[in-house]
């Protein structure tokens, strides 16, 4: 099958890029974000059917499947940013190292915080660049302005932005590209020190060029963020992604190691899905 | 030969005739305005800056030459440094232009915040419900509430403050601040501060609708990404929606400004004077307020006049002088409203240029 062909050759040039680069064994693998029987519901429309899914530390875990499926309902319960819209409910757990973030004692500020967010659409404040970078430290009370310009500069450096716009960070951050905004984006989610970054579609508006750097990013990042990545595109899965999980229907159709899910899928309908007979 | 005739097609000519037709007749409606507002333009200017030829020339032979040499026109510089006269050509809107002053001060120091914050808490606050609706048609329809039934209401609650306080007793309330003391009459009275209270409701409504439509028009995107990191409502709405909405707002609060300031009939109701030799506080000029700061705090409770007041009543006079100062007086409140309108569109462009979302 020349498409599940296509996939491994591109898990295997990731796969050497990575052996070049990883600094520990490839199978200590830590369960970062564990989630168990969780349904999820937009007033009566029930989006999320009993979800149990473990995301593992420092790695990157992609969300596939086609539109509708759940696959960005499902990212957006791991920072609890559905709760901001009105009528949707939950049941079962989800666990952050072991933490249940929707306990009544969590503050929703706090977990915010440490599970960042980038959107399909970047959304730039219209500030400067610093501000748009500083608002998460900022908010989070920093005031001192040399500990926030140390702060933007590491992440502009982080978000591989830094050696383009260091000369005007004054600049309105509306100014800049499409992919500079979203690698500003980026580095804004960056800058309150997360551990785990949620990325919707983040480079679905983005031309080829540029969401090869975001993809670029996303690889390096990965050293040192856990990151769960929620994208239409098959091939970038298979490009950046260790972990890939198959959503269809609001369902968790199969979750496995990205080079066994585009080459030996378990399930008929993920098979369906990645050598392109429906969705 | 076959071409021409497919491209015939029935009453061409006609239809094409109607559309002319009906775009002649919008151009028409659009210069109607224009046409209206420069006639209106130019006979007020034109009064503005002329006497009417004096009739009684020969009964008064001596003076008038005099007169005229001062005053070449009834819009001049002395038209804005004098007070009010019984003599026309001494007459000026120096108490009027003051008191309109302070009439808009202090109706966008109470409108401002009250307003905001209830489109704030309407917006960004309560929750999708029968009592949003109820409050919100309710503010649609108190924006067209005719200005007259406003001043009634500011009539009882703020001239007479609904009897509380039987007149004749003349009470005091005596407010102490730390390095001086300010009086306060009960009822308010006659006061500047009555009318701007009225007028202050009167464009309430205009200001709460003004400034949803402006927090509506910040994308939620925005809100989102403030939230996703880290950032609380309060802190959201402070740094975010808020600045991204001032322009919009700030828009909304002057031109509901502007339709204040043309307002008389509330005016009239609350009993504002017409005839005024002196200012809010006695503050004539800017470097009053330096030589007597205490005049800004009793200037709200001093009785007064405005610009639209004082026109009106020099209309009514009998004497043709007075009508020319009227329009000169009218010449004064245009080019106030159009400044105030030209800031609102200049502060729109401005912001419209830098935030594209």
């Amino acid at each position: 099958m020349t498409i599940m062909q296509s996939f491994t050759e591109l898990v295997h040039q990731r796969q050497q890029r990575e052996s070049a680069k990883r600094n520990r064994p490839v199978e200590t693998e830590v369960t970062k974000l564990d989630v168990r029987n969780l349904n999820f519901f937009y007033g009566e429309k029930q989006a999320l059917f009993d979800v149990s899914m473990t995301v593992a530390e420092r790695a990157v875990t992609a969300f596939i499947g086609p539109s509708g499926c759940g696959k960005s309902t499902f990212l957006r319960t791991l920072n609890r940013m559905n709760d901001i819209i009105e009528g949707t409910r939950h049941n079962g757990t989800v666990l952050l190292e072991g933490q249940e973030i929707y306990a009544p004692d969590v503050d929703v500020v706090a977990l915010r915080k440490r599970v960042g967010m980038v959107f399909q659409k970047s959304t730039p404040f219209p500030k400067s660049i610093f501000d748009n970078v500083a608002y998460g430290p900022k908010v989070a009370g920093q005031r001192n302005h040399r500990a926030l310009s140390e702060i933007v500069e590491q992440s502009l450096k982080r978000a591989a932005l830094w050696d383009e716009v260091k000369d005007r960070l004054q600049d309105s951050a509306l100014a800049l590209s499409g992919g500079q905004q979203q690698r500003l984006c980026i580095a804004r989610a960056l800058a309150t020190n997360p551990d785990v970054l949620l990325m919707d579609e983040p480079a679905s508006a983005l031309d080829p060029a540029s969401t090869s750097r975001v993809e670029d990013l996303i690889f390096e990042l990965k050293q040192n963020y856990t990151i769960v990545i929620v994208t239409h595109n098959m091939q970038q899965a298979a490009r950046i992604s260790d972990w890939t999980a198959f959503f269809y229907q609001g369902y968790l159709i199969e979750k496995d190691h990205t080079l066994k899910l585009f080459t030996t899928p378990k399930k008929k309908q993920t098979e369906d899905y990645i050598t392109g007979r429906f969705g | 030969m076959s071409v021409p005739t497919k491209l015939q097609e029935p009453h061409l000519a006609r239809r094409h005739r109607i559309g002319k037709a009906f775009e002649w007749a919008c151009c028409g409606s659009t210069w109607f305005g224009v046409v209206v507002l420069g006639v209106l333009l130019l006979s007020v200017g034109w009064k503005a800056l002329t006497w009417p030829p004096a009739k009684d020339k020969p009964a008064n032979s001596s003076t008038p030459t005099v007169e005229v040499k001062s005053t070449s026109a009834p819009l001049s510089t002395k038209f804005f440094s004098s007070y009010d006269s019984r003599k026309p050509r001494e007459a000026g809107i120096l108490a009027a232009i003051w008191g309109s002053l302070w009439l808009i001060v202090l109706v966008a120091l109470f409108s401002v915040p009250i307003g905001v914050g209830s489109a704030v808490y309407l917006e960004e606050y309560s929750n999708e419900g029968r009592l949003k609706r109820i409050i919100q048609v309710n503010l649609s329809n108190l924006a067209g509430v005719p200005s007259i039934v406003y001043a009634l209401l500011g009539m009882t609650a703020f001239v007479k403050m609904f009897g509380f306080f039987t007149k004749d007793e003349g009470k005091l309330l005596v407010i102490n601040l730390l390095f001086t003391t300010v009086d306060v009459p009960l009822p308010f009275d006659r006061a500047l501060i009555s009318g701007a209270l009225t007028l202050t409701l009167l464009v309430l409504p205009t200001v709460i609708v003004a400034s949803q439509e402006a927090l509506r028009a910040v994308p939620s995107s925005i809100r989102t990404a403030s939230y996703a990191l880290g950032a609380t409502q309060w802190q959201t709405i402070r740094y975010q929606v808020i600045p991204a909405a001032m322009p919009g707002i700030m828009t909304g609060v002057i031109l509901a400004l502007s339709r204040a300031m043309g307002e008389a009939a509330p005016l009239m109701l609350i009993g504002a004077l017409t005839y005024v030799a002196y200012t809010p506080g006695d503050i004539t000029n800017v470097s009053d307020i330096f030589k007597n700061p205490h005049g800004l705090l009793d200037a709200p409770f001093d009785k007064f006049t405005a610009l639209p007041l004082q026109i009106y009543q020099w209309i009514n006079h009998p004497r043709a002088e007075y009508a020319h100062l009227a329009a000169a007086g009218i010449m004064v409140l245009l080019t106030i409203l159009l400044l105030m309108n030209t800031v609102a569109i200049v502060i729109r462009h401005k912001f419209q240029k830098s935030t594209r979302w």
